[in-house]
């Protein structure tokens, strides 16, 4: 009965996995609804001349806003570490 | 370090830290951005750091102030998020406005710094964050590994 759960439950798994490979956007073409859109765009609505800079602080922005906690949450522990060790020892 | 070191870090330094602050400022404009410029900010003070002794640029760069300047950048940072709350989170509010608002002509153009809107204060904010963030690191392992009392 287990086993037969188990095995059921893993082709509905593996089943699952294929139709959402084979619904994917197709292999090689660029998805261009978003790229042509940002660099149509990008200049006349952030006003930014770089559009690098305008995508990763404006339209990614939650992007940024990530990186930004990983090197504050690095920063933290390497001090953490350190002072820890320090006080420590002395 | 030896007295070259020391008398080519003396002459460099200065221009190290000035190209990573227009780096941060040019932002929205030029290559770069805050994370960039304040890499190569941070890696002036690693310069000094090599060069002369950790304790000596602990006098000037004291491992609780670069935190304080970390933690305003990152609040900066979120705040300005925030500002721009009422439409969605991360919206650029201050295009159109007076403040860094005007709007460059289409294509390549010779480079109008009054504009992009949120984005140079952005800049300013990861730039102040990375700079104190990187240099609190490199000072407080270097002084870690040269048996100095971390001056809290």
């Amino acid at each position: 009965m287990r086993k037969i759960a188990t095995i059921s439950s893993l082709i509905i798994v593996v089943i699952l996995f294929v139709a959402c490979a084979l619904l994917l956007h197709p292999f090689g073409q660029p998805p261009a609804d978003m790229d042509d859109y940002i660099i149509n765009n990008a200049q006349g609505e952030t006003g930014a001349n770089n559009v690098v800079s305008s995508v990763v602080f404006d339209y990614r922005g939650y992007d940024t806003l990530g990186e930004a906690t990983i090197l504050f949450t690095a920063v933290t522990a390497v001090v953490m570490l350190f002072r820890a060790k320090k006080e420590e020892t002395v | 370090m030896s007295k070259i070191v020391r008398t080519i870090t003396n002459l460099f330094t200065p221009f190290i830290l000035m190209f990573g602050l227009y780096v941060i400022i040019h932002g929205h404009i030029t290559p770069g951005g805050g994370f960039q410029g304040g890499a190569v900010f941070a890696s002036g003070i690693a310069l000094l750091i090599v060069a002369f002794n950790s304790k000596k640029v602990q006098k000037y760069l004291k491992e609780h102030h670069l935190s304080v300047i970390e933690s305003s950048g990152a609040l900066m940072f979120i705040g300005l998020a925030f500002a721009g709350f009422a439409t969605t989170f991360f919206f650029n509010v201050l295009v159109g406005s007076p403040i860094f608002g005007q709007i460059p002509p289409d294509g390549s153009n010779p480079g109008f710094i009054w504009t992009a809107g949120v984005i140079p204060l952005m800049n300013i904010a990861v730039g102040l964050k990375v700079i104190a963030g990187l240099s609190a690191i490199v000072l407080v392992m270097a002084l870690s590994s040269s048996n100095v009392r971390i001056e809290e």
